[in-house]
C-alpha cells in the first residue's frame, strides 16, 4: 500500500538568531517522492527552513527555534542524537566542500562513520553513489586523488554523490547550482530526476526558471514568511493564489 | 590600449621598486636573527670546547663541581621534561579541544579563555611559588620529580591550551558542517576531519614547551631539582640535578669553576632541547605524511 503520509511536516515553524526574526510561523508539507522547490529573494529564510529539517540549526548558538518538524511522521526533536536523523538526509550546500581527503574517502566517510568496516560493501558503495551522481566515468580513475582537486562542477557532484552514501530518504539541496556551470547544470538536473524516482527531494533554488522545470510543487518565502506553496502549474500561472507569486515568477520584483 | 602601455606605466615601476625594496628589508631582517644566533651558538662552542669530551657528556660533576661532567643533570632534565609533558600535552591538548570544539560561547568560557591567556603571562617564579605551596606542601609530594615536572606543568599548560585552540580554529568550519550533516557525531568529526588536519599546529606549540620545560630554572630551584646529586633518580619521588640549574649553580654559585664549563653545560643544555626537538618534529612529519588537505 502506498503511504500517503507527507515525507515532512513543518508546522508553525519559526526561527530567529539573536532575536532577529528569520523564518515566521511557516507550515508546509513535503509530499513522498515529489520535488519540492523552495524559491525566494535573498535573506527569505530558505537555508534556514533546510537547517531545521536536518538539525542543523542547532549548531548556530544565535538560533532559537519553535514549532515542530516531523519527518516520516517523528518529530525530528525526538531523536536523542541528531546524527541519526542526518544520516536520513541528504544535504548539498551551495559551495561545494570537499572534506580534505581522497575522493574514495569523501564518498566513503559516512558510511565509515555509520560503521561499515567491509571494503567491499564501501567500495560497492562509493561506485554507486559516483555513478548516480554522473562522475563516476570521471573520477573513476582518480578515485585516489584529493577531493578538492577536481573542478567545481565536478566537486559539487561529489558532495552529491556523498550526501547519497548513506541511501537518505530525502535529499535537500541549497542553491546547488549557483557555483557551477551550466553544463554541470542541466547533468545535476538529469541526476535529481533519476534520483527522484525513490527519493523526497527539497530544492532550494534562486532560479525561477529552475524551479518550474524541475519541482512538482514549489513555495515562495518572502522576508521569512511562506506567500504561498502549490503545484508547478498553479503557481506558474495566473491562477497563482498571491498576487506576489505572479510577480516574483515573472521576475517582477527580487 | 596597447600591451606597452601597460609595460611602462609609471604605476607599475612603482611598484616592482616597493616589491624589491620590501624583499630586501625582509631578508635583511631574518639574517639580522640569525646572526645574533649563530653567534651565541658560535661562542658557546669556542668557549666551551676545553671542557668538552665523551667524558663530560657522561660523568658526574667532581671536585666540588670544578670537574667532571654533567650526566646526572642531563638525565635530570629529560626526567623533568618527559612527566611534566606527560602531564601537560594530554591535558592541555584535551582542554583545548574542549574549549574550541565542545564549550557554548557564554561568559563562563569568555572567562576560562581570559584566564588562560593571563596565565601565559604569569613569571615563572610565581609559577614556583605556586609549586612549592601546592604540590612540596600542601599535596605533600615533598621536593621531588614529581613536584617539580607538575611545577613546569602548570607553567606550560597555558601556552599548550592557547595554540591548541589556535589549530583547531584554523580548520574552516564548513569541513565541521560537511561532517555533520553526514551524520558524524562531534568526537568523529573532531577525530576524524579536525584533529588530523590541525595535528601539526598542536605538536608546534608542544615542542616550543620543551624548550621552555628544560630551560627554566626558577620552577624547578624549590620544588624538586638538587644543586648536586652524586647519583640518578630512581623514580618520581626522588630529587635531581637538571641542566639549567646547573649552569645556574657552575656560574653563580661555585668558586674556582674553569671558565670552559658553564660554556660547555650551556652547550649541553641547547643540544638536549634541539634533539627533543627533533625527535617532536620527526613525530609531526610522520603524522603529517597522512594529511590531505
Ligand atoms: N548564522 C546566522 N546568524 C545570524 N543571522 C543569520 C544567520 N543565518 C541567517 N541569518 C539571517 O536570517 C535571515 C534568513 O537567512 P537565510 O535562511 O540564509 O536566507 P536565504 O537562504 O533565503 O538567503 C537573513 O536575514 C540572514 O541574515
Ligand atoms: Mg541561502
Amino acid at each position: 500500500m502506498v503511504n500517503a503520509s507527507p515525507m515532512i511536516e513543518v508546522e508553525e515553524l519559526s526561527v530567529s538568531y539573536a532575536g532577529k526574526p528569520a523564518l515566521d510561523q511557516v507550515t508546509l508539507d513535503v509530499r513522498r517522492n515529489e520535488i519540492l522547490a523552495v524559491i525566494g529573494p535573498a535573506n527569505s529564510g530558505k537555508t534556514t527552513l533546510l537547517n531545521c529539517i536536518n538539525r542543523m540549526i542547532e549548531t548556530i548558538p544565535a538560533a532559537s527555534v519553535s514549532g515542530t518538524v516531523k519527518v516520516d511522521g517523528h518529530d525530528v526533536a525526538e531523536y536523542r542524537d541528531p546524527s541519526m536523523l542526518r544520516r536520513r538526509i541528504g544535504m548539498v550546500f551551495p559551495l561545494p566542500v570537499g572534506l580534505p581527503m581522497t575522493v574514495y574517502e569523501n564518498v566513503a566517510f559516512a558510511p565509515r562513520m555509520a560503521g561499515e568496516r567491509d571494503r567491499t560493501v564501501l567500495d560497492e558503495s562509493v561506485e554507486r553513489c559516483l555513478k548516480q551522481s554522473a562522475l563516476w566515468d570521471e573520477v573513476k580513475d582518480r578515485l585516489d586523488d584529493l577531493g578538492t582537486r577536481l573542478s567545481g562542477g565536478q566537486q559539487q557532484r561529489l558532495t552529491i554523490a556523498r550526501a547519497l552514501s548513506l541511501n537518505p530518504e530525502i535529499l535537500c539541496l541549497d542553491e546547488f547550482s549557483i557555483a557551477v556551470d551550466p553544463v554541470t547544470t542541466m547533468k545535476i538536473e538529469e541526476v535529481l530526476k533519476e534520483l527522484n524516482k525513490d527519493m523526497t527531494i527539497v530544492m532550494v533554488t534562486n532560479l525561477v526558471l529552475q524551479a518550474k522545470r524541475m519541482a512538482d510543487r514549489t513555495a515562495l518565502l518572502l522576508n521569512g514568511k511562506l506567500v504561498e506553496v502549490g503545484d508547478n502549474e498553479v503557481i506558474f500561472s495566473r491562477q497563482a493564489a498571491d498576487a506576489r507569486t505572479f510577480q516574483y515568477v515573472q521576475g517582477l520584483f527580487g | 590600449m596597447n600591451a606597452s602601455s601597460f609595460a611602462t606605466s609609471a604605476r607599475t615601476a612603482t611598484n616592482r621598486r616597493v616589491e624589491s625594496v620590501g624583499k630586501t628589508v625582509l631578508a635583511g631582517v631574518t639574517a639580522l636573527l640569525i646572526l645574533p644566533l649563530t653567534a651565541i651558538l658560535g661562542l658557546l662552542v669556542i668557549r666551551g670546547a676545553p671542557a668538552l669530551s665523551l667524558e663530560f657528556l657522561l660523568e658526574a660533576p667532581a671536585a666540588g663541581m670544578t670537574a667532571g661532567g654533567v650526566f646526572p643533570a642531563i638525565v635530570g632534565t629529560l626526567w623533568l621534561v618527559g612527566v611534566s609533558l606527560a602531564v601537560s600535552a594530554p591535558v592541555g591538548i584535551m582542554a583545548g579541544i574542549y574549549l574550541n570544539e565542545y564549550a557554548r560561547a557564554n561568559w563562563i568560557t569568555r572567562m576560562v579563555n581570559l584566564a588562560i591567556v593571563n596565565l601565559a603571562g604569569v613569571p615563572s617564579i610565581v609559577h614556583a611559588l605556586f609549586g612549592v605551596g601546592v604540590f612540596v606542601l600542601f599535596l605533600g609530594l615533598g621536593t621531588s620529580i614529581l613536584s617539580a615536572s607538575l611545577t613546569l606543568a602548570i607553567m606550560t599548560l597555558p601556552v599548550i591550551i592557547a595554540s591548541t585552540k589556535e589549530a583547531l580554529a584554523a580548520v574552516p568550519m564548513a569541513f565541521r558542517e560537511a561532517c555533520w550533516t553526514l551524520g558524524a557525531t562531534r568526537w568523529q568529526t573532531i577525530r576524524h576531519v579536525v584533529l588530523p588536519n590541525s595535528i601539526s599546529g598542536i605538536l608546534t606549540g608542544v615542542i616550543l614547551q620543551v624548550s621552555r620545560a628544560a630551560g627554566e630554572t626558577a620552577p624547578i630551584m624549590f620544588t624538586g631539582a638538587a644543586f648536586y646529586l652524586p647519583f640518578l633518580p630512581q623514580s618520581v619521588q626522588d630529587q635531581c640535578m637538571a641542566l639549567s640549574m646547573h649552569l645556574f649553580t657552575v656560574s653563580t654559585q661555585v668558586p674556582n669553576v674553569p671558565e670552559a664549563i658553564p660554556y660547555a653545560t650551556a652547550l649541553v643544555l641547547l643540544s638536549v632541547v634541539l634533539l627533543v626537538n627533533l625527535l617532536a618534529i620527526a613525530f609531526r612529519t610522520y603524522l603529517r605524511r597522512n594529511r590531505k588537505w
